[in-house]
């Protein structure tokens, strides 16, 4: 008797393993939930779907013609946006001063409406290592590694237009994208911009500058470095 | 009368125990083996709509986690990317390419790609990316060997007592600020470990709650 329990239940536990696998193996199938108790509650999180609307969307949209508060529509004349009309109109301009578009009037205007410390800086050059460099490379020469892959055309900084380009323009750019490249609006706030054109503007000075540039007290570290 | 039972019905009662016990141990251990997160959801890999690899962005291109999970370290959230992040280089870059093809259809309809959703917290669990990822904690703890998957799956349990073990000892986990979406990153030891995160444990004062309210709020 016991020596059939014990080759059943060695089958069994065989045929177990071999039904429902071992710990961590990988699986296409949702968790099994022994237990879901409140697990999934009637409440809207982030990028969740939800049924209670038609479109399935948990995250709304605007409704057309409808403006947050403390935002300003986008004027419809002399609108910035290349892509205007691709959203139905839902894009905002957090205001219309130059510190939010970047412009005076119709001109693009230049200089950092916020003051240029060190911190600004490190941020601006973090900020552009994770935004930009995978395009337009680390010293911002259009040599980031999408471009090995087919990506073409990417601007180099280092190009008189761009060297002269108004503060303004490439603030804009960050925004709202140009030409082939999109914009970063939806993904990097407002300061980040500017701390981003900031750090540009130090790649650009970087390219032409000499040791005299250098601040005298600064010098013995940079020639410690090792020459290319 | 000669004997009614025979002789070996003497073990019945016994052998009865023995398969008892022996059945008792074989439920019990198929409930602590079974029953867990660490088997329900640990190597969950759904099939995505199109067959995303971090295995290529994020290690071969060498692109930060921020570059698409944009909001990681502002947000409670860690948002997945929109549409529009993908083709800011897919616009050119396998334009054709059939595995983009639900990318490629999100862009021109304007409805979003239906990831599937791989970790997810009980809705009763109050759970926030930015304070773990401000704090020294890295991606790589929770979510394991991220940039070397070419299909992304669960790495931990998510469980609670997972939760606790780290809230317990954070100082076991906390890494320099520098390193926290280096997923290659390693301490040199156990003991660096320890003493870096001891130290940065009490500089930061890093405090994890681990009374109910914390997390059950
Ligand atoms: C996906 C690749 C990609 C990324 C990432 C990227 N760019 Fe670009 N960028 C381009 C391409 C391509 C062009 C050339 C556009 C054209 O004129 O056709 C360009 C052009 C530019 C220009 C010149 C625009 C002009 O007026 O000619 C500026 C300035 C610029 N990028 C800034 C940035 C900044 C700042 C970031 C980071 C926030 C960034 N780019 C991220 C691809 C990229
Ligand atoms: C090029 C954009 C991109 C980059 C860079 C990227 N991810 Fe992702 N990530 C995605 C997309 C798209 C998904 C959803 C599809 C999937 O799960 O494969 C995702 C999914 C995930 C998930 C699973 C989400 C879930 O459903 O539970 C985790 C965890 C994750 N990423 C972590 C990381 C980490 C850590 C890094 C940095 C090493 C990183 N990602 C870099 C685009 C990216
Ligand atoms: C910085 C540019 C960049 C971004 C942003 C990007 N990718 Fe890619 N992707 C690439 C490169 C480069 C390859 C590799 C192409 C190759 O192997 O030649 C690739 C390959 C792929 C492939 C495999 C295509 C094939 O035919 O083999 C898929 C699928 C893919 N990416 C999906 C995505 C998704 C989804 C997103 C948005 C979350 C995304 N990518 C964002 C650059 C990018
Ligand atoms: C302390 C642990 C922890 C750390 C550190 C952590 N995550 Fe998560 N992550 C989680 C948990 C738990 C969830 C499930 C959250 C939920 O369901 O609300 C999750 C979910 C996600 C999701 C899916 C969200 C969704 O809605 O689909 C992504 C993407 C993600 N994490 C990316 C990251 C990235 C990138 C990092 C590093 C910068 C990171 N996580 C760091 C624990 C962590
Ligand atoms: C690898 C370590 C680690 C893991 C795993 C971890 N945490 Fe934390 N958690 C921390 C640290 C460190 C803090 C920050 C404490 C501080 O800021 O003083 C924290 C803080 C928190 C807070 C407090 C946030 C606030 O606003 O006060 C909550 C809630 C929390 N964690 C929930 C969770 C949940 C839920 C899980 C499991 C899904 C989890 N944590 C897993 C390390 C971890
Ligand atoms: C660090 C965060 C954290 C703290 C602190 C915490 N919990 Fe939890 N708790 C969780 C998470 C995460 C889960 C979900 C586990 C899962 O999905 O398997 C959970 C699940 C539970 C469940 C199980 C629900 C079920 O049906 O599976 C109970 C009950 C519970 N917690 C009670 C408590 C009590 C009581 C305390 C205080 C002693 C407490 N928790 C403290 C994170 C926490």
């Amino acid at each position: 008797m016991l020596r059939y329990f014990f080759i059943g239940l060695g089958l069994f536990l065989v045929g177990l393993f071999a039904v429902a696998g071992f710990r961590g193996q990988k699986s296409g199938k949702p968790p099994i939930e022994i237990f879901p108790d409140m697990d999934h509650q009637p409440k809207v999180k982030a990028q969740v779907p939800s049924s209670f609307f038609s479109d399935n969307r948990g995250n709304r949209l605007p409704v057309a013609g409808t403006v947050p508060i403390g935002y300003e529509a986008p004027r419809s004349k002399d609108n910035p946006f290349p892509d205007e009309g691709k959203y139905n109109g839902v894009r905002f301009t957090a205001g219309t001063d130059y510190l939010n578009t970047g412009r005076f009037g119709d001109q693009w205007g230049t200089g950092i409406p916020l003051p240029v410390t060190a911190e600004l800086m490190q941020r601006g050059k973090e900020r552009y290592q994770i935004f930009c460099a995978v395009c337009h490379g680390a010293s911002g020469g259009g040599n980031g590694v999408a471009g090995q892959y087919g990506l073409v055309a990417i601007a180099s900084y280092h190009q008189d237009r761009l060297r002269e380009m108004a503060d303004g323009e490439i603030y804009n750019t960050i925004v709202h994208g140009k030409n082939t490249m999109l914009g970063y609006g939806d993904r990097i706030p407002l300061n980040d911009r500017w701390a981003i054109v900031a750090y540009i503007r130090a790649l650009q000075l970087a390219q032409t500058a000499t040791i005299n540039d250098v601040p005298a007290g600064e010098r013995a570290k940079l020639e410690a470095l090792p020459q290319p | 009368m000669a004997n009614f039972f025979p002789r070996w019905a003497n073990w019945i009662p016994l052998k009865l125990l023995l398969i008892v016990m022996v059945l008792g141990a074989v439920v019990t251990g198929g409930i602590w083996y079974y029953f867990t997160p660490k088997y329900t959801n640990v190597g969950y890999m759904p099939a995505q709509p199109a067959p995303f690899s971090h295995a290529i962005h994020a290690e071969q291109l060498g692109m930060d986690c921020r570059y698409c999970h944009s909001h990681v370290e502002v947000a409670g959230h860690s948002n997945v990317p929109s549409t529009q992040t993908c083709m800011s280089c897919h616009s050119q870059i396998k334009a054709q390419s059939p595995k983009l093809a639900a990318v490629r259809a999100s862009w021109e309809t304007g409805t979003p790609v239906q990831w599937v959703r791989i970790h997810k917290a009980p809705d009763y669990v109050y759970f926030n990316h930015a304070v773990h990822v401000n704090r020294g904690i890295s991606c790589h703890s929770c979510h394991g060997q991220i940039n070397e998957m070419p299909v992304v799956y669960q790495a931990q349990p998510l469980s609670m007592a997972w939760c606790l073990e780290c809230h317990r000892e954070p100082e076991k986990f906390l890494r320099p600020p520098s390193e926290i979406y280096n997923l290659n990153w390693r301490p040199a030891s156990a003991q660096e470990q320890l003493a870096m995160g001891a130290q940065y444990k009490k500089e930061w004062n890093v405090n994890p709650p681990v009374t109910c309210g914390g997390c059950h709020r």
